[in-house]
C-alpha cells in the first residue's frame, strides 16, 4: 500500500503532464462537481469522514477547517495553499509540485467551489525554482483545458490560481505569515484570533492549507472518505507522506499508511546506513521532539502513538539518528536555526531563540555551566505558549525531548569539555 | 455594541463588546504592564508584557489583544500570570544595555518602571549582549537603538497615524533593527511624537539631550503660540529654564499629540539671542537704559507726533500670536491715543468685507468632529503646513471618508485626497464658482438672484461630484485654509465658500493665522470695530494701508512685519522712513535692529501669562512656566505701564486674568445682531493673486529662532532661508542676571511693578 493518494502518478513517465493526470482519474471529480455542482456540505462530509487531518503541522481537521469558512458571505474568499515547505527535514511538498502537480491543481480548485472562493494562491518557497516551473507549465494545461478560469466548462464557476514564489523564509510557511508575504509586506505572523477564515488574505476570508492536504482532496472524493480512512487506522485516516532522512540506506518520500510501525518503514527505507545501530529519531520535522530508538521501535506512524509517545507527527519529516551521534551538537544545530529563523517580532522568541543557542554554543566550546542544563529547560518553557506564532513553540519544543533523555551527554561535555559520544566509544 | 460583564482581579466590571481587556483594565484604573499596546495606534502584541490569567485558558494571553466575553475572569496578578510577566520581563532584560545612569529616559522610562515590579536583581543571562548601531535621523530625535525594545510603536504612529513610513523593521529575528532604512533624517511635521512614544531610551529628545533629568523638573501646563488649534502642552522647567516641550492630553484639540513646531520652538526664548534690557537707538547707534527712561521716551515721542503729525499717523501692528490681554491692552492704548489705526491681521490682502466678518472667524464645528466626516472639502488649506494636527485629524475620517480639495500652489497631503483639484491661484474663484453652479443645478430651492449670478457657469465633472459629496452627506464641512485668507480675492472666496456651505448643507469653518486670530478680532485689535465687535465710528488703517501708505510712528507689538506680513518691501520702506518706531519683542536679533528706535524686551512664550481663543472659540488661558530673561517683562505688563505713563483711563489691571475678564464680559454680553454676514456681490469676480506661502518653520517669530527646527529637513527647504538664517544664534550664552532684576522679578502688582521700575532707575 504505497503512492495511493499524493504520489498515484509516480509509476509513470512524465508523471507531472496532464496526460498521466488523466489516465489515473484525474480531474473527474471537478467535472463531475462542475457538471452536478455537488452539495459543498457532501464534500465537507467526506473529509470528515476520511479523518484527513492537516499535513502542515499542526494536523487540525481539513474538513472541520473548510467548514469554518463563511462560505455565505458576499465579497471576494480566498484558498492559499502552504508550499512555503521549511521545516528541516521536510520535503515532501516539492515532490508533489515536481511529480503531482495537477493534483494539488484540482484539489484547490475543489476547496475553492466548497468555499466559494473564486481565487486561489499556491505559495512556494523561494528555492523551489523547479517545482514552480512545473506548476506554471501544469498551470497552463489546466487553463487550456478550460479546467480554471471564468464559468468553468459553463458550468458558471469561477476560479483562478496563480503560482507565487516567496524568498525563502521558514517564518513564511506560518500561515499568518505566508498571508502577510503574499500581500507584499515583510513576513511575519499576524495575532490570532482573527484567523484567516475571517480576516485573511487583503483582509478577506481565506483557508489555508498544506500541499499534501489539498492533493488528497480528490482521491478522497473520488474513492469515499471511509476508503481514505480504512487506509489508514482510526482516527488517523489515509496515507501520509514521510519524508524519511538521516543515516539510512534510502532517504526519501514515502507515501505509506498511517499507523505502519516505524521499524516497517525503516525497513523501507532499506535500513541504517552501515548497519549501525539506531540511536533516536526525530519523528515530524526539526521542531518536535527527539525519540529514543527504544520508543520508536515499538511505536506505530500516527498521529495518536507518536503524540503519546512525547512527540508529534508534525511534517511528516523522519530523521533518522545512528549511534554515535552528539546530540549537544544536534541540540546547538536546532536551536540555531531558530535563532536565525525567529522574525523578531515579539520578545520571547526574539531574545529567547538567540539565549538558547548561546548557550548550546557555549557549551559546545567547553564553557558550559550545570546550571545552563536548568537555565535551558527554563527558557524553553518561558518561550513555550507565550508567543504570536507556532515558531517560539517550534524552537522551545525540541530542547525539552534533547534535555529529557539525553542530559547525560549534555552534563557529561560541561564537566569534561568533551563529546559523551566519542568518550563511549573509546571505552568500548 | 451591546455590553458584557467581566471581572478583572474580583472586580466586576462592564465592558463593550469587542473592547480587548486592557482597555477595561485602563479604564478602572487597573494597571496592566504593557508596551506595544498605546491607545491611539493599532494592536501589535508584540511585546507580551501584557500576558494575564484568563479563565479557560491554558496559555496566559495578551490583554492588550484578547477581546472581552461575557463571564470572562481574569487574573493580573495570578500565579500564572505573573510567571508569564517575569519571563518576558526577563527576555526584554537580557540584551538591554541597562545603562539608565547615562540614559536621558532615566527616571521617566517605562521599561524601568516595569522592571522594578516584574524585574530580577540578578540576570541569569551571560552571553554577551547584542549590540546596535545607532543612527542619525535629524536634528530632532537623538537614537540609541541599543536600548530599542522593539515595540514598533515608532513604526505604527508612522504608519498608521502619519501616513508617511518614517521608522520600519528591517532585519529578522534578533537582528531585527528599527530606523529609517538608508540612514536619513525624519521628515515629518509630527516626527517628535515618537520620542513620547518610545517606552525606553532609545529615541529622545536631541535639543534636550542630558539638559536634565524627569524628577527635577516642574511642569506648567501652556497652550502652543503656533497655529489656531490651541494645542496643549506641557512645558517642563528646571531653577527657571525650560527644558522641554511635551503634549498635554486634550482628546477634543490635539488628542496626545504635538506637531514638531509645538514642541521645539521653545528653542527660541532659551537659545537664541534675547533681549534682556531696553534699548534705545541714538544717533544710530543702540543704548542699553532702563525701563523708566525706556517708557518716558517712547511716551514723549508718541505725544510729540500726536502733535506734530496728528495721531492718524501713528498705528499698531500686532503678532496673531499675541495673548488675548496683549491685543487687547495694545488697542485700548492705540484707541485712548486717539488712533485706530490697529491690526493683528497682518497676511491679509483683502479686506474689502471686513465689516461682513463675523465676530471672529473659525470653525463652526469642533475639531474632533473632523475625524467623523463622511466628506470634506479643503479650500486653499495646506494643513501639513499650517494646522498639521488638523491633518492627522482628518486623515482618520479618510478610514471610511472622502476628502476633496480645490487648491492653488504645491499641496502634498498625508491622506487620500480625490477629486484633487491644483489650479492657479488665479482660477481658485472659477473653481468654486463651478461647485456653487453644481450646488444649484442639483437643488430645488435657490434664489432667482443667485441663480441668475451663476447662469453662464458650467461645472466640471469634478464640482459635480464635490458639490454632490457635500449636499449628499449628513456628516459634511468645508474648510477655508490659512491661506485662502491671503488671496487677493479672499473676500469674493469667503462668501463663495459660505454659499457653497448653506447650499449643501454642510459645516463651515475657515483656519486662521496664528495663535489668536480669534483673539485678536475679540480683542478689538481691527482698525474698524472695537471689542467684542462693536461698532467704531471711526475706520482706521488696516496692516496692508499702514505698511504701503506710511506712518509716522509704529507700535509693533512681537511682530517683524518684514517678515510676518505679506508686504515684505512695503514694510521695510515704510518702517525705515518713519520717525519713531516701539518694537516689543523678546528677541535681541532681526531686522528691527535697523528700524526701530526703542526696543523694549518682553517675555517669551513661556515666561508670560495669557489666554488663546482657539479656531473653535474656545479660550484658554495659562500662567508663565519661567521668569522672562533679564529685565524683560509680560507685555501685558508693560503696555499697562505704557498706558499709565500716557496717562490713559483704564490701564490699572492687577493680572492678566483681570484683563481677560474684562474682555470676556464685553464678549458676553454681545449679541450676534452686531455682527454683518457675507453680502451677495452684484457681479462674480475673477482672477487674483496670492503671495507665495510661508514655509512651516518661517510662519513666526519663533519657529524662524528655533536653532533644530532651521537645521531639519523641513527648516532646510524654507524657501527666505537668506532672509531669516541670520536670526538664528549658532550658539548663544548663558544669561547673567543683576540682582536688581531679581528683585523686579518678584514685583508683581501694577504699584509695585511701576515703583520697581523706578526703583532699578534710580539705582
Ligand atoms: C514557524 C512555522 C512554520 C510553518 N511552516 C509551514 C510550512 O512550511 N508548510 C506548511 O504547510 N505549514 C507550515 N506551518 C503550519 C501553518 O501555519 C498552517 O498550520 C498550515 O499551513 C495549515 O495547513 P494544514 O491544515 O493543511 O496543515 C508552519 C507553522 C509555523 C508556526
Ligand atoms: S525605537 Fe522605541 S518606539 Fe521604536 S520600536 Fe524601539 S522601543 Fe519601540
Ligand atoms: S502590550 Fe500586549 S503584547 Fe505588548
Amino acid at each position: 500500500m504505497a503512492n495511493e493518494v499524493c504520489f498515484r502518478t509516480m509509476h509513470l513517465d512524465e508523471p507531472w503532464t496532464l496526460e498521466a493526470y488523466k489516465s489515473v482519474g484525474g480531474y473527474k471529480v471537478w467535472r463531475d462537481i462542475l457538471k452536478n455542482k455537488t452539495p459543498a456540505n457532501d464534500i465537507i462530509e467526506q473529509l470528515k469522514t476520511s479523518a484527513l487531518r492537516g499535513r502542515g503541522g499542526a494536523g487540525f481537521p481539513t474538513g472541520l477547517k473548510w467548514s469554518f469558512m463563511p462560505r455565505g458571505m458576499p465579497g471576494q474568499k480566498y484558498v492559499v495553499c502552504n508550499s512555503d515547505e521549511g521545516e528541516p527535514g521536510t520535503f515532501k511538498d516539492r515532490d508533489i509540485l515536481r511529480f503531482n502537480p495537477h493534483q494539488l491543481i484540482e484539489g484547490m480548485a475543489i476547496g475553492g467551489y466548497v468555499m466559494t472562493a473564486t481565487v486561489g494562491y499556491n505559495y512556494m518557497r523561494g528555492e523551489f525554482y523547479e517545482p514552480f516551473a512545473r506548476m506554471e507549465q501544469a498551470l497552463k494545461e489546466a487553463y487550456d483545458e478550460g479546467l480554471l478560469g471564468k464559468n468553468i466548462l459553463d458550468s458558471g464557476i469561477d476560479f483562478d490560481l496563480y503560482n507565487h514564489m516567496g524568498a525563502g523564509a521558514y517564518i513564511c510557511g506560518e500561515e499568518t505569515a505566508l498571508i502577510e508575504s503574499l500581500e507584499g509586506k515583510k513576513g511575519q505572523p499576524r495575532f490570532k484570533p482573527p484567523f484567516p477564515a475571517n480576516y485573511g488574505v487583503f483582509g478577506r476570508p481565506t483557508n489555508v492549507n498544506n500541499t499534501e492536504s489539498y492533493a488528497s482532496v480528490p482521491v478522497i472524493l473520488q474513492h469515499g472518505g471511509q476508503w481514505f480512512l480504512d487506509l489508514g487506522i482510526p482516527n488517523n485516516g489515509g496515507t501520509k507522506i514521510f519524508s524519511v532522512s538521516g543515516h539510512i540506506k534510502q532517504p526519501g518520500n514515502y507515501e505509506v499508511a498511517m499507523g505502519m510501525p516505524f521499524k516497517d518503514l525503516l525497513q523501507q527505507c532499506g535500513g541504517m546506513r552501515g548497519d549501525k545501530p539506531l540511536k533516536a529519531v526525530i519523528p515530524g520535522g526539526s521542531s518536535s521532539p527527539v525519540l529514543p530508538a527504544s520508543v520508536m521501535m515499538d511505536i506505530t506512524m500516527d498521529y495518536d502513538a507518536i503524540g503519546k509517545a512525547g512527540s508529534m507527527v508534525g511534517s511528516g519529516a523522519v530523521m533518522v539518528i545512528e549511534e554515535g551521534t552528539c546530540m549537544v551538537e544536534l541540540a546547538a544545530r536546532t536551536a540555531h536555526f531558530y535563532y536565525e529563523e525567529s522574525c523578531g517580532q515579539c520578545t520571547p522568541c526574539r531574545e529567547g531563540t538567540g539565549w538558547m543557542s548561546r548557550v548550546l554554543h557555549r557549551i559546545l566550546d567547553g564553557e558550559g555551566k550545570i546550571e545552563d542544563l536548568d537555565n535551558l529547560q527554563d527558557i524553553a518553557d518561558n518561550i513555550m505558549g507565550r508567543t504570536i506564532c507556532a515558531l517560539g513553540d517550534a524552537a522551545a519544543m525540541p530542547m525539552g525531548g534533547f534535555l529529557k533523555h539525553y542530559k547525560h551527554e549534555f552534563e557529561h561535555m560541561i564537566r569534561t569539555g568533551r563529546r559523551w559520544v566519542d568518550d563511549q566509544q573509546n571505552a568500548a | 455594541m451591546g455590553t458584557v460583564t467581566i471581572e478583572i482581579d474580583g472586580v466586576s466590571l462592564e465592558a463593550e463588546t469587542g473592547s480587548m481587556i486592557i482597555e477595561i483594565a485602563d479604564d478602572a484604573g487597573m494597571h496592566i504592564p504593557r508596551f506595544c499596546y498605546h491607545k491611539k495606534l493599532s494592536v501589535a502584541a508584540n511585546c507580551r508584557m501584557c500576558l494575564v490569567d484568563v479563565s479557560n485558558s491554558p496559555k496566559a494571553v495578551p490583554a492588550c489583544a484578547t477581546p472581552v466575553a461575557d463571564g470572562m475572569k481574569v487574573l493580573t496578578n495570578s500565579t500564572k500570570a505573573r510567571i508569564a510577566q517575569k519571563s518576558v520581563m526577563e527576555f526584554l532584560l537580557i540584551n538591554h544595555p541597562l545603562d539608565c545612569p547615562i540614559c536621558d529616559q532615566g527616571g521617566e522610562c517605562e521599561l524601568q518602571d516595569v522592571a522594578l515590579g516584574f524585574g530580577n536583581d540578578v540576570s541569569r543571562f551571560t552571553e554577551g549582549k547584542r549590540v546596535v548601531q545607532d543612527k542619525n535621523i535629524g536634528p530632532l530625535i537623538e537614537t540609541d537603538m541599543t536600548r530599542c525594545i522593539h515595540c514598533t510603536r515608532c513604526v505604527r504612529f508612522g504608519t498608521e497615524v502619519v501616513g508617511m513610513r518614517e521608522m520600519g523593521a528591517t532585519g529578522r529575528g534578533e537582528h531585527m533593527e528599527i530606523g529609517t532604512y538608508i540612514e536619513k533624517s525624519i521628515e515629518s511635521e509630527v516626527s517628535g511624537n515618537i520620542i513620547d512614544l518610545c517606552p525606553v531610551g532609545a529615541l529622545t529628545a536631541k535639543p534636550s539631550r542630558y539638559k536634565a533629568r524627569a524628577w527635577e523638573m516642574q511642569s506648567t501646563a501652556g497652550v502652543s503660540p503656533h497655529d489656531c488649534l490651541g494645542t496643549n502642552i506641557e512645558i517642563h522647567h528646571r531653577r527657571g529654564e525650560v527644558i522641554r516641550v511635551v503634549p498635554r492630553e486634550n482628546e477634543k484639540i490635539n488628542e496626545v499629540w504635538i506637531s514638531d513646531r509645538d514642541r521645539f520652538s521653545y528653542q527660541s526664548v532659551t537659545d537664541s539671542e534675547r533681549l534682556t534690557q531696553p534699548k534705545i537707538k541714538k544717533d544710530g547707534q543702540w543704548q542699553t537704559c532702563d525701563w523708566e527712561t525706556a517708557l518716558t521716551h517712547v511716551c514723549d515721542q508718541l505725544n510729540n507726533i500726536k502733535q506734530s503729525e496728528g495721531v492718524e499717523n501713528i498705528g499698531a501692528l500686532i503678532s496673531p500670536s499675541a495673548t488675548l490681554e496683549e491685543m487687547y491692552l495694545t488697542q485700548k492704548l492705540m484707541r485712548g491715543l486717539g488712533s485706530h489705526n490697529i491690526d493683528h491681521r497682518l497676511r491679509q490682502v483683502d479686506f474689502s468685507s471686513q465689516f461682513e466678518a463675523p465676530m471672529f472667524p473659525g470653525m463652526e464645528f469642533d475639531i474632533d468632529a473632523l475625524e467623523d466626516m463622511d466628506a470634506t472639502l479643503l479650500i486653499d488649506a495646506d494643513l501639513r503646513r499650517e494646522q498639521p494636527l488638523l491633518a492627522l485629524r482628518l486623515r482618520k475620517s479618510t478610514r471610511h471618508g472622502r476628502v476633496m480639495s480645490v487648491h492653488s500652489g504645491e499641496v502634498e497631503n498625508n491622506f487620500k485626497v480625490s477629486p484633487n483639484v491644483s489650479v492657479p491661484a488665479s482660477d481658485l474663484l472659477a473653481q468654486l464658482q463651478g461647485i456653487v453652479a453644481a450646488l444649484i443645478e442639483q437643488h430645488k430651492e435657490v434664489s432667482a438672484e443667485l441663480t441668475e449670478l451663476f447662469v453662464d457657469i458650467k461645472p466640471t465633472p469634478d464640482q459635480q461630484t464635490i458639490a454632490s459629496e457635500l449636499r449628499i452627506n449628513d456628516n459634511a464641512c468645508l474648510l477655508v485654509g490659512q491661506s485662502a485668507l491671503e488671496h487677493s480675492k479672499s473676500s469674493h472666496i469667503r462668501w463663495l465658500a459660505k454659499t457653497i456651505s448653506d447650499l449643501s448643507g454642510c459645516a463651515f469653518g475657515e483656519l486662521t493665522a496664528g495663535a489668536n486670530t480669534a483673539g485678536g478680532y475679540i480683542a478689538g485689535a481691527l482698525p474698524h470695530r472695537l471689542s467684542a465687535a462693536e461698532e467704531s465710528n471711526i475706520c482706521g488703517w488696516n496692516t496692508q494701508q499702514m505698511l504701503q501708505k506710511g506712518l509716522s510712528a509704529y507700535l509693533l507689538m512681537n511682530t517683524e512685519p518684514e517678515l510676518d506680513s505679506s508686504y515684505r518691501d512695503a514694510a521695510r520702506v515704510s518702517l525705515l522712513k518713519s520717525k519713531f518706531v516701539v518694537m516689543m519683542t523678546p528677541f535681541a536679533k532681526g531686522e528691527f535692529l535697523d528700524y526701530a528706535d526703542v526696543l523694549l524686551p518682553i517675555a517669551g512664550f513661556t515666561e508670560t501669562s495669557g489666554t488663546f481663543i482657539n479656531v473653535c472659540g474656545e479660550w484658554q488661558s495659562f500662567t508663565a512656566a519661567v521668569k522672562a530673561k533679564g529685565e524683560a517683562r509680560p507685555a501685558w505688563k508693560v503696555l499697562r505701564v505704557l498706558g499709565n505713563l500716557l496717562e490713559l483711563d483704564g490701564f490699572d489691571y492687577v493680572s492678566s486674568q483681570e484683563i481677560n475678564a474684562a474682555v470676556k464680559e464685553r464678549f458676553e454680553s454681545t449679541t450676534d445682531a452686531r455682527v454683518g454676514h457675507f453680502q451677495r456681490p452684484d457681479s462674480l469676480e475673477s482672477g487674483g493673486e496670492k503671495p507665495r506661502p510661508l514655509s512651516m518653520y518661517d510662519m513666526d517669530s519663533l519657529t524662524r529662532r528655533s536653532l533644530c527646527l532651521q537645521m531639519s529637513v523641513q527648516g532646510q527647504d524654507n524657501w527666505r532661508r537668506d532672509q531669516i538664517e541670520h536670526l538664528v544664534a549658532s550658539q548663544s550664552l548663558p544669561e547673567t542676571e543683576s540682582p536688581d532684576s531679581l528683585i523686579n522679578l518678584s514685583a508683581s502688582s501694577a504699584e509695585s511693578e511701576t515703583a520697581s521700575l523706578q526703583e532699578s532707575s534710580d539705582a
